[in-house]
């Protein structure tokens, strides 16, 4: 899907007439910044049922869905910066909202993983992650709303360049968009699998542990959740 | 160094973006495929140790279990 996405931002959307051929960076750029946001808002939503029924299982899909964000937020930045090089002559404008409160809820979500790394006793942790989730996860609607009520910017806005230009530009974006999103889930699920293999195994070696020496490996302190 | 041309153009951005995009996907890919590896072979170790075990439990006879490949 991604591929066939990138082959119509290079192949079908037409070349913008105002920035010219990096404003092609749309199509990657706003892609994931909207699934990055959205993973965030799902994080908070899994940790509300991680709260709500004490399943280890809600809390680490919270922390795949935190993890999986991140990466993309750190990508967002990235290109942005690549993208505002070009079109403003400077790598960050500090006196644009919506620049400033992404990098806030990046760094904001930065510190989630230390958070985990601190607290030792798994229940704990998988709590105070939980709270820190939520906490975060509301705040990102709260900020991105209030940016967009704000007046004075000049940071495009995804929804009009996709409605005021040529149709070709929207279907492109729209494809962007569920290749970005297909991917998010599929890492997710990629992810998960693994996390859960790690935890099995663990489980595994302690139960063949009880009988001898077999398997006694410590397990150490982390930042990943265990079933 | 990026040509004067491509600089100019912007095609050297378009492509750094993009390729970052490419870098932070493959880079999570590879982190996840150590990780993977790492589960082969504890899995290795655990099926081996519990070889070990059955063959210990039997009274000291060699691994019951057939290296050799079948077929």
């Amino acid at each position: 899907m991604l591929t066939t996405a990138f082959a119509l931002v290079f192949f079908y959307a037409p070349t913008d007439a105002d920035q010219g051929i990096v404003q092609k960076i749309f199509y990657v750029h706003v892609p994931m910044a909207i699934v990055a946001l959205c993973g965030f808002v799902a994080g908070a939503v899994l940790a509300i049922a991680h709260l709500r029924t004490g399943d280890r299982r809600w809390d680490m899909r919270s922390y795949v869905a935190i993890h999986l964000s991140i990466v993309l937020a750190v990508g967002v930045l990235l290109t942005g910066s690549i993208w505002a090089r070009q079109a403003w002559g400077q790598w960050f404008v500090w006196d644009e909202p919506m620049l400033v409160v992404f990098l806030i809820v990046f760094l904001l979500y930065a510190t989630y993983q230390p958070l985990r790394f601190s607290i030792e006793d798994p229940e704990k942790q998988a709590r105070y992650a939980s709270v820190f989730a939520i906490t975060a996860g509301a705040f990102v609607p709260l900020c991105f709303g209030a940016v967009r009520m704000a007046e004075n910017l000049t940071h495009p806005q995804a929804a009009t360049m996709t409605t005021s230009g040529p149709a070709s530009v929207s279907q492109t974006f729209l494809v962007s968009l569920l290749g970005m999103g297909l991917l998010f889930v599929t890492l997710c699920k990629y992810e998960m699998a693994s996390k859960n293999a790690t935890s099995k195994l663990r489980s595994l070696r302690r139960r063949l542990a009880g009988d001898d020496e077999f398997g006694a490996l410590p397990t150490g302190r982390s930042a990943a959740p265990t079933l | 160094m990026i040509s004067p041309v491509i600089a100019a153009t912007g095609d050297g951005s378009v492509a750094a973006a993009y390729l970052v995009f490419l870098f932070l996907v493959l880079a999570y890919l590879a982190i996840m495929a150590v990780k993977l590896a790492r589960i082969e072979r504890e899995v290795v170790q655990i099926v081996e140790d519990l070889d070990r075990r059955e063959a210990a439990a039997a009274g000291a006879a060699p691994a019951t279990r057939s290296k050799e490949p079948v077929g």
